[in-house]
């Protein structure tokens, strides 16, 4: 006997619509099964490898320009990296620009780390989809990544004459010869972040941080250009040159050992301010301008940065259109505006990263000559050299891919 | 009764004109549903199946073309086999202490809230409008070193003084236990509120004492509450990453979810991976989810 349904229609029309509708749900079900082994058929079919993707470059298409009609610009960046008034809940340097511009730019703190961000925007910017911003800041290899997948425009830079300012070393970047397609925000140094009042003492070096009285009490950062850089210097190894595969893999095994011994409580991307500022982590591997703006933020003058004693790393971050901007004049207007040295000195007398600006240093003596003295902003060649601070190499995209893979192992995913 | 056959008459009367006019309805009726199912569901499933199939392209890295490469399930499946296993325990674990907690919550709700049940109501429904990360989010600062949870058990000495509760798998467990709570309770308080009281009277009136009352009559009348708060509970809970990610550490509590979102995120050309990785998921739990509602289920799923 079948099972009698629970609300067995007593209407006759009902109970032949009930029929019509269970009948079609077989027939559907038929139909999916069907359509699924269609499609699976197709891609067995197509077994053998397809011609390699080709080389050389596209000629690139821009988008339309409506910067003269449509007064905006809106930029991509990242936590704590512009000046910022608490009082009055604005930016300072960029409310200036409005006023003077007219155009009207909108800041957001959208990137925690590279990988998230571009994997994010990146099949959208490849299908020609807005991504609703015009300027996004990215690191030197992922900037290099975005060039070479052709995802940024080219910059006028005639109409950016500011743009000369940028510092000597900075303008010929093996990524970008000649700066077209990007424009330098901040540099900064990865180093060894600390509070010396719960520390208790001074942390000079990588192996400091593994002390038996901070385990649990240490974040490091989700990169591995940063973290396992770090540890590579630590252990020898010159970051600048052609380290091998074994050489890296030994400071990813650091790395994996440091999280099972609970040394590091835990591998974040910009967010590692917010462990710091919960007590939660009171040291641990961090970039160099977060530090100062946390003592502001925490009104707590015990937050120390310090090169490890093996030596630091130097990274930039770069300002880039992406390509289906249909803003790029703006774009480049407020690039312009930041290049200027008073306003440059303005951004780094707040966010303390190193100002890429020529000029600046002389802007910021006449109001504050302490801090321009600082070489966690303006450091001399030769405090770079004294203190060991390098930038790592650019890889192949087959030792991307490797070494993405195997740090993805040693993060636990 | 002459009504009803008069009825009946009518109908076999006009029984092939029905049956014409009828025959598309029901199609027409159904084809916003099924176009539905069709981009949203099956496309991306196709989608992702071939993708899970694909192989890499010799020297091209990051580059990958259309194979049969069932490898991919096999490397996904063993390396990350902790993972699949930390899944299903956590949302294992969520879904029993959310039923032991949901089901007290739901039984109040029905039986003794008398006049504040709408306020219960709004209490259980209320952290709906907030974001699920925000709240996420929230719980990373109750629970910090400093905060106010770790504080007092501290204080109280529950604790060890270099204790802590974020990073760890208690309060992954917490975090997946709290944010499908709702789920729990909700399914629960529907099928008691429902529940005819008589025959919950009528187990007193048999000499059955309180317990044996719930646990022949008030249990089995919830069950199929019980059933889909179960299932929506532990579903998504196997499949989630941001209780993981924002409340676990980095080896030792990572999910399925965290494996997926690195692979296809962070990892260049990780997609065959990331996709093999999603199928072997939904197959799992739809495998776990077939064997218990076929021991427990009953064909009243709510």
């Amino acid at each position: 006997m079948s099972p009698t349904p629970r609300f067995a229609p007593r209407d006759p029309q009902v109970q032949s619509l009930v029929r019509t509708a269970q009948a079609g749900m077989a027939s559907r079900r038929r139909f999916l099964s069907l359509a699924g082994l269609g499609v699976s058929g197709a891609a067995l079919a197509a077994c053998a490898p397809p011609l390699p993707p080709a080389g050389g470059k596209a000629a690139l298409k821009l988008p339309k320009d409506v910067s003269s009609t449509d007064k905006t610009v809106k930029w991509a960046n990242w936590t704590a990296y512009l000046d910022y008034d608490e009082d009055a809940k604005n930016y300072p340097t960029l409310e200036a620009f409005i006023k003077d511009t007219g155009i009207a730019a909108t800041y957001s703190e959208d990137i925690e780390d590279n990988d998230t961000y571009f994997s994010k925007i990146a099949p959208q910017l490849r299908a020609g989809q807005d991504i609703d911003r015009d300027i996004f800041t990215l690191t030197d290899w992922m900037a290099s990544r975005v060039i070479q997948a052709q995802l940024c425009q080219p910059l006028e830079l005639i109409r950016m004459p500011n743009a000369a300012n940028l510092l000597e070393p900075l303008k010929d970047v093996s990524f970008d010869p000649g700066r077209n397609y990007s424009l330098t925000w901040q540099s900064g140094f990865a180093g060894i972040g600390y509070n010396k009042a719960k520390v208790g003492r001074e942390l000079k070096s990588i192996d400091d941080l593994w002390a038996e009285d901070l385990k649990g009490k240490v974040v490091a950062l989700t990169e591995f250009r940063d973290t396992a850089a770090l540890i590579m210097q630590n252990q020898g190894v010159d970051i600048t040159g052609n380290f091998t595969k074994d050489q890296i893999g030994k400071a990813f095994d650091e790395v994996s050992k440091r999280i099972a011994d609970q040394n590091i409580r835990r591998m974040r991307g910009n967010s590692y301010l917010e462990d710091l500022k919960s007590g939660n982590a009171i040291a641990g591997i961090v970039w160099s301008g977060d530090l100062f703006i946390l003592r502001t933020e925490t009104e707590d003058e015990n937050w120390e940065f310090v090169i490890p004693e093996s030596g630091g790393t130097l990274w930039s971050d770069n300002m880039m259109v992406p390509i289906t901007s249909t803003h790029r004049r703006n774009a480049q207007t407020l690039m312009n505006y930041y290049y200027q040295p008073d306003v440059a000195a303005q951004v780094a007398a707040w966010v303390n990263y190193v100002c890429p600006v020529q000029g600046a240093q002389e802007e910021l003596a006449k109001t504050d000559p302490d801090l321009a003295q600082s070489p966690f902003i303006f450091p001399t060649a030769e405090y770079i050299k004294e203190k060991n601070i390098q930038s790592f190499r650019a890889l192949t995209p087959q030792e991307d891919q490797d070494y993405s893979a195997m740090w993805a192992k040693v993060v636990g995913n | 009764m002459s009504v009803m056959a008069h009825a009946t008459a009518a109908q076999s009367g006009a029984g092939e004109a029905t049956a014409k006019r009828g025959g598309w309805t029901p199609y027409w009726l159904l084809l916003p549903g099924l176009l539905w199912l069709v981009v949203f569901f099956i496309v991306p499933t196709v989608q992702l199946f071939t993708v899970s199939l694909q192989s890499q392209f010799p020297d091209y890295p990051g580059y990958y073309y259309r194979d049969v490469n069932v490898g991919n399930y096999a490397t996904a499946f063993s390396q990350f086999l902790g993972h699949f296993g930390r899944s299903l325990f956590f949302a294992g674990l969520a879904t029993i202490f959310g039923f032991l907690l949901g089901y007290p919550l739901a039984y109040a709700m029905a039986f003794k809230a008398g006049k504040w049940r709408n306020v219960m109501m709004i209490c259980v429904i209320a952290p709906f409008f907030t974001s699920f990360i925000l709240r996420t989010i929230a719980w990373r600062q109750i629970l910090a070193d400093e905060g106010p949870v770790v504080s007092t058990l501290k204080f109280l000495h529950v604790m060890p003084e270099n204790g802590r509760i974020t990073e760890t798998a208690i309060a992954v467990v917490a975090g997946l236990t709290y944010n499908f709570l709702p789920f729990m309770v909700l399914p629960i308080y529907a099928s008691l509120e429902r529940a005819d009281p008589r025959l919950i009277e009528a187990g007193g009136d048999l000499y059955a004492n309180g317990f044996t009352t719930f646990r022949t009559v008030t249990l089995p009348l919830s069950m199929p509450g019980v059933l889909a708060g179960t299932l929506l509970t532990f579903i998504p809970a196997a499949g989630d990453y941001v209780n993981a990610e924002l409340l676990g550490s980095d080896i030792s509590t990572k999910m399925v979810g965290n494996v997926i979102e690195s692979q296809f995120f962070k990892v260049p050309g990780g997609f065959p991976t990331a996709a093999s990785l999603s199928f072997t998921l939904m197959a799992l739990i739809l495998v776990l989810v077939m064997v218990y509602v076929r021991r427990f289920g009953t064909e009243e799923l709510v």
